[in-house]
């Protein structure tokens, strides 16, 4: 995730202090990418390293204010202008998981999938519960906006999740009838029975 | 054990059609409990018992073993005309496709089942058009289904799926034929309605209209295999609980 930028892009806004730039951050997001204040000083610290900001003396309680530099702003122009990078896709602990449960002797890969489906499906029902029972959906606010699409964003990911489970199941179920076929030669490997549950059962 | 908040409990249901070697067992020894209060969806494959379970559940179909009962009476126990009754007043079916008589009205159409049951025109059409009202649709009570959007359509199907009362409210895809944004508004309707006391059920195959439910049951092959349950609201607000 980057910090950095965010950090930026919120004091394009206004000069702010460590803690203040955490809160805004939150504000928009939720809760869904907690950020200690600690990392918030350093990114800081990194930033004004780098010149994208400088110190802006302290307040009347002492906190140290950071406003952004020009080099700041043209780097945060950049980052909107730029898609995020998909040429090296994330690297995914679920596909590699039942990449390998299908290739590994001995794991019932039904089970690995249904047990993710049903904890994607609970973090997709509390993300749902989040969105009928949280602030009012795209009121004029625009933190409210923003935390709603984030929202939205997890739900969407927890979705098409769910739907790539289903849709490896159905490969894996098909994939056991056609060897099952092969190994009954004769047997017509379409249209006949059902297949059996793949493992998820009992 | 039956409760007397379970408004809905299948047990030990087993579903057999056709008999012999084409005999297929759409569902088998299916426990199933709905609670008022409670919305539960139901996912699994095409294929997978969901509409048989639904059916079996508002008495349009009989189990080949096991019992269903709805607040507290075994379905299999009553006679057709107890069954039909129970069927108008105290559950109600939305289906896919609405299934609204075109020839009536919103409002008619909403009306029927309690006239049916006997109750004076005038009476179930105010009730209708309360229910109608409570759907966000009461401006729409003289209209034709012809003349409605699919959403609006559903809205009344639903109106009438909990007009007088009705304490359970089964839904088999009842967002299946609309855009995202109706299904949604559909969804909240349905919510709604639980959480005003009624126990529903709905069948879906998309994952994030079954996240409206308070549990949601997988169904393989006529099986239950697994089941979610309720979790606290603010899980997620703890971080790296959820992930
Ligand atoms: N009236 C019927 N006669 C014979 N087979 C049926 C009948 N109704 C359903 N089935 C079979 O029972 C199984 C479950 O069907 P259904 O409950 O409609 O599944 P779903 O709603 O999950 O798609 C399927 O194999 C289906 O072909
Ligand atoms: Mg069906």
């Amino acid at each position: 995730m980057s910090v950095k930028q965010a950090l930026l892009a919120l004091l394009e806004q206004e000069p702010m202090y460590g803690y203040q730039l955490r809160a805004e951050f939150e504000q928009r997001t939720g809760a869904t990418w907690p950020l200690n204040v600690g990392q918030v000083y350093t990114t800081l610290t990194r930033l004004e390293r780098d010149g994208l900001v400088a110190g802006a003396g302290s307040d009347d309680e002492g906190h140290v204010v950071y406003r952004i530099t020009d080099t700041g702003r043209a780097e945060v122009a950049t980052w909107f202008t730029t898609p995020v990078n998909r040429t090296q896709p994330p690297r995914d602990e679920l596909a590699i998981k039942l990449a390998l449960a299908v290739t590994v002797p001995g794991v019932d890969v039904g089970t690995v999938i249904q047990q993710q489906r049903s904890a994607t499906m609970a973090a997709l029902q509390d993300y749902t519960r989040l969105k009928r029972s949280g602030r009012a959906p795209a009121s004029s606010d625009g933190a409210d906006l923003a935390w709603t699409l984030v929202l939205d964003s997890l739900v969407f990911a927890a979705e098409a999740e769910i739907r790539w489970l289903d849709h490896c199941e159905a490969r894996v179920r098909r994939a056991a009838v056609e060897r099952a076929a092969q190994q009954r030669p004769g047997t017509p490997s379409e249209g006949a029975a059902a297949p059996r549950p793949s493992g998820a059962t009992s | 054990m039956t409760r007397s908040t379970d408004v809905l409990q299948l047990t030990g249901v087993t579903r057999v059609h056709g008999e012999g070697a084409t005999a297929v067992r759409a569902l088998h020894s299916v426990s199933f409990i709905a609670s008022a209060g409670e919305l539960v969806a139901v996912m699994g494959p095409s294929g997978s018992g969901k509409s048989t379970l639904l059916t079996l559940a508002g008495g349009l179909d009989t189990p080949t073993e096991g019992t269903v009962a709805v607040e507290g009476r075994d379905l299999g126990s009553l006679r057709q005309a107890e069954l039909a009754r129970m069927r108008r007043t105290s559950i109600g079916y939305v289906f896919q496709d609405f299934n609204l008589i075109p020839a009536l009205t919103a409002a008619e159409n909403v009306a029927m089942p309690l006239e049916l049951d006997g109750a004076r025109t005038r009476k179930a059409r105010d009730a209708a058009r309360t229910a109608l009202e409570e759907v966000g649709i009461g401006d729409l009570a003289d209209r034709f289904p012809d003349q409605m959007s699919g959403g609006q359509q559903q809205r009344v199907a639903i109106a009438r799926a909990v007009v007088g009362e009705r304490r359970l409210i089964l839904a088999d895809e009842p967002t299946g034929a609309l855009d995202t944004e109706t299904g949604e508004e559909i969804l909240r309707l349905l919510r709604a309605r639980c959480d005003a006391g009624a126990a529903g059920v709905l069948v879906t195959h998309e994952a994030r209209h079954a996240a409206w439910a308070d549990r949601v049951v997988f169904l393989r092959d006529g099986v239950v295999v697994d089941e979610t349950g309720s979790s606290p609201v603010d899980a997620l607000l703890e971080p790296g609980l959820t992930r």
